[in-house]
């Protein structure tokens, strides 16, 4: 139901669609995003960046460009005053390139001048003497290939095997599928700015995922103790992944610390592009095997991750592809194998969804070819093999959540279908294009389902700080976890609400002066900072029920949003009783304790669990290999709905993201260099390529364990919406689109 | 760019503001002029070559892109910015409608949007759907799918059709 039938909330507390607080200055456009920042006697940063996929650098000269009007530093590797080496996961790679680049868009040189087209005419002026050699590009030579970096190319070998290897089921099909690199292409660039402070520290103000882990980098990368390098979150134009990486970071703090300047920087979309990490191409063979019955037997794999030429999280993405590369369904005999390696290709990360992206679009696939040997309907043959509770991973690790794995489907599938095809101008493949009449059309319907670790894994020590501080009966919040547009913000004005009886919160700014909440990625912040800010609020309640008590000698109890007294004599709500009082409550929150796969790859690796299915109806002019998308249709299980309306708004993003990976999204790579690094070539989804998305059913099925009973929501819309698509499109043609993102010629020949 | 002989003065009205730019490079766009030498932030810069429509201000009642224009070029022309859209701490309907709905997520592509979608309405104050979808077809949204957003369009037209009956 749309938010016109239902009526504009104006309740709050937990479970209302509660407004955005920060929706009226972004409406207005004074909200503050990183690159709208400035400074009096500000400096513009630029970085100059390697145009060879791999190269030894034999000489930098920039005597030219440092002597040229305005312009302030340049800087090189020999100019970074800490460890010249960075990395999320693990540290391996340079601040600035020394001795070798490795991908095409490896930061050489950082200059501050008074004028950004200043500073890149400078960056163009410095003289870098390489010698050129031949690039690594393929992921499947590089396991073997001379290494690219001293750590080898394997960054991650991991092998799951999971019951017996023997096993075999009489229904067998085999594939080799390819998911293409997607970029995150948030709108708002790399952005930032640093001051240099009086006490030989700086202050970085940036757009990021996770402040404290960019704090850590930086400090190390600057030589400076930890406390002399502060993080302020600016605001974020999108992340989805690609800022969980340091990019800018400590390039601004150089340059700021080297001139004593202010420096502010702001990548173009070119160098946006370069200048984050992607997700992950991938090259996957399946073989699924089940019996007459529809069982599955036992699924082996491949999968190969082409990591480019730094780890990022390459380790933790290859985790996820391999963990759940069979879906959400009973898979009693498993095995394995994934590879993450380096390449000379840009570097890959962190992108919404993670890993289970790649596999699932190739599993699903697998899914649908074993539904048709074994003659059974698509829905039909997954409800049989779908997961439940107190089932067992192929990790080994059984699911003691909730897993509606049926629900979902079942929901999905009762849902209405779409009018069958249309003629009118915009309802066709090509739209006003007029290319196509409805007789050349074919409709196509296809189904997927996923599943999604929430949070991290394999035995982080994943927390977040929160504090809940009361002044006079106002409640001040501080975390500090990031806001990118998720509605974080909204979620804390709801829980201080719901337990504190009190509107309007003030979130105060979000900084490295309180311990971290990690990152704004794996579907974790409800959970983990909200989690954290309810506990906080939950501490200022009981403190001030220990005060009350003690005040009026008799104990209190807690009723709802009143404190009552044992006797029944006092009872006053809990927002009237802390007006005049101050309170100050600092809680860190956990989720249980996961562990580290072994070498098997059998473990309680995984917190949590969602599952999502989605439904794709498709219009295909074959002829011309137009495809128009009709109507998706999903159902998802979410523990507890908190916002419906931020709920559906993550949900559809993120179909329209799955959208762009199975029909448009493709960065092209041309021995090593991305030839569409531009909004002109890199086609994203516009409002003409986004069908209409219903949601079929939320399933709400409380999650023991988390918060409120939620599960994060953020990442399943993009992972099944993308198989579901490429199923229709099968449906329709009958062709094998073993890779995404589908083109026309995949269609036409 | 600090160079005497690239220097030049010239005059912009913006929000029926008059402001004289002086020792600026020729060279720069109507949206770095708007954003760095004004101080108006509002308008975005996603990818500075026309596909995004997070830049979107109107000039002299007609659409554009700023980073598209020469702010030099600009001289003599009315621009209207997404500053100029609330009637002080007034939102327009249109905002109101954005908030409402949950068209706003991170908020990057959402003044360009506004622009965008105010000039619409004034051409067209009852849309179809399929006339907003292609509306606002040149301004990229990543986070929200767009759905919200076309529903703050129909939730708009449906206030003022009640306002105006």
């Amino acid at each position: 139901m749309s938010l016109l039938e239902e009526g504009i909330a104006s309740a709050a507390g937990v479970g209302v669609s509660a407004t955005r607080p920060d929706g009226k200055e972004k409406a207005r456009g004074d909200f503050l995003f990183s690159n709208d920042l400035s400074s009096e006697d500000m400096l513009w940063g630029q970085t100059l960046r390697s145009p060879y996929p791999s190269a030894k650098i034999r000489k930098i000269d920039f005597s030219q460009a440092l002597a040229m009007d305005g312009v302030h530093a340049i800087l090189t590797a020999d100019d970074v005053p800490g460890e010249n080496i960075f990395g999320l996961e693990h540290p391996d790679q340079p601040v600035l390139a020394f001795d070798l680049v490795r991908y095409v868009g490896e930061p050489v040189a950082i200059v501050a001048a008074n004028h950004p087209e200043v500073a890149k005419k400078a960056a163009d002026a410095i003289y870098v003497d390489y010698e050129e050699l031949d690039p690594l590009v393929n992921s499947q030579k590089a396991i073997k290939a001379a290494p690219i970096h001293p750590e080898g190319n394997i960054i991650r070998h991991l092998v799951i095997k999971h019951g017996d290897p023997d096993a075999i089921g009489n229904i067998i099909v085999e594939g080799e599928y390819e998911v293409g690199m997607q970029d995150q292409a948030f709108l708002g660039t790399e952005s930032g700015i640093a001051f240099p402070s009086a006490d030989g520290g700086v202050d970085l103000h940036i757009s990021t995922q996770w402040l404290h882990s960019d704090k850590d980098q930086v400090a190390s990368a600057l030589n400076l103790p930890d406390d002399l390098v502060r993080v302020t979150l600016a605001g974020v134009g999108g992340a989805f992944g690609g800022r969980e990486d340091v990019s800018m970071h400590v390039h601004l703090c150089m340059l700021a610390m080297h001139t004593g300047r202010p420096v502010k920087m702001v990548y173009d979309r070119n160098e946006s592009f370069l200048g984050h990490v992607h997700r992950h191409p991938a090259k996957i063979w399946f073989r699924h095997s089940a019996d007459e019955s529809g069982l599955l037997v036992k699924v082996e794999a491949k999968v190969v991750l082409d990591g480019g030429a730094y780890a990022s999280t390459t380790s933790a993405v290859l985790a996820n592809a391999c963990c759940f590369s069979v879906g959400p369904y009973r898979v009693p005999n498993a095995v394995i194998e994934g590879w993450g390696v380096r390449t000379n290709n840009p570097p890959c990360g962190a992108m919404r969804g993670f890993g289970n992206v790649q596999t699932c679009f190739a599993a699903e696939a697998q899914m649908d070819k074993l539904a048709k040997a074994l003659s059974l309907d698509p829905v039909e043959f997954r409800l049989l093999n779908a997961l439940e509770t107190g089932d067992t991973l192929i990790t080994g690790q059984e699911i003691t959540g909730t897993a509606p794995v049926k629900e979902v489907l079942t929901s999905l599938a009762e849902y209405p279908l779409p009018e069958p095809i249309k003629s009118g101008l915009l309802d066709l493949p090509g739209g006003t294009g007029r290319t196509t009449d409805k007789s050349h059309v074919k409709r196509g319907v296809g189904y997927a389902a996923s599943i999604k670790n929430l949070m991290f894994s394999e035995g982080f020590d994943d927390f977040s700080e929160a504090r809940c501080i009361i002044s006079d009966g106002e409640v001040l919040i501080k975390s500090a976890c990031v806001e990118v547009g998720q509605g974080f913000v909204t979620l804390v004005g709801q829980i201080v609400e719901e337990t504190l009886g009190i509107t309007d919160a003030t979130i105060l700014p979000v900084d490295t002066s309180i311990g971290s909440a990690g990152s704004t990625s794996a579907s974790r912040q409800t959970w983990m900072s909200g989690g954290a800010v309810l506990k906080a609020c939950e501490a200022v309640v009981n403190a001030l029920i220990i005060d009350l008590s003690s005040e009026n000698g008799v104990a209190y109890d807690k009723s709802g949003l009143n404190l009552v007294s044992k006797d029944g004599s006092h009872s006053i709500d809990i927002a009237t009783a802390l007006q005049g009082r101050n309170y100050d409550e600092h809680v860190t929150h956990r989720h249980k304790r996961t562990f580290p796969l072994d070498h098997n790859g059998q473990g309680n690796a995984h917190v949590s669990f969602a599952f999502a299915a989605h439904r794709a109806v498709v219009d295909v002019d074959e002829e011309l290999g137009l495809v128009r998308v009709v109507e998706i249709a999903t159902s998802q299980d979410v523990g507890r709905v908190l916002n419906p309306v931020q709920a559906r708004g993550q949900i559809e993003g993120g179909i329209a993201q799955g959208l762009g990976l199975a029909l448009l999204e493709d960065l092209v790579l041309n021995n090593g260099k991305i030839l569409n690094a531009n909004f002109t070539d890199y086609l994203l989804p516009t409002s003409m390529d986004i069908p209409p998305i219903k949601i079929a059913s939320l399933i709400e099925q409380s999650e023991p364990g988390a918060p409120f009973g939620a599960k994060g929501i953020g990442e399943p819309p993009v992972i099944s919406s993308t198989p579901a698509i490429i199923s229709a499109v099968r449906n329709a043609t009958g062709k094998k689109l073993n890779r995404v993102p589908i083109k026309p010629e995949d269609l036409v020949f | 760019m600090g160079n005497a002989q690239e220097s030049n003065q010239y005059e912009l009205t913006v929000n029926d503001s008059r402001y004289v730019i002086s020792g600026a490079w020729l060279g720069e766009s109507l949206l770095y002029v708007l954003r760095e030498r004004l101080g108006l932030y509002g308008s975005k810069n996603a990818c500075e070559q026309g596909e995004c429509g997070s830049c979107s201000v109107m000039m002299d009642d007609v659409l554009v892109c700023s980073c598209l224009v020469l702010a030099a070029n600009a001289e003599g022309r009315e621009i209207k910015t997404i500053e100029s859209v609330a009637d002080g701490s007034q939102l327009s309907d249109v905002q109101e409608a954005f908030i409402d709905t949950g068209a706003i997520q991170c908020g990057f592509c959402t003044p360009g949007l506004l622009v965008t979608i105010h000039d619409f309405l004034a051409s067209n104050p009852e849309p179809e759907e399929s006339e907003i979808k292609e509306a606002i077809s040149g301004n990229l949204c990543r986070c929200t799918g767009y759905g919200r957003i076309v529903e703050a369009v129909q939730l708009v037209s449906i206030r003022r059709s009640e306002r105006d009956t």
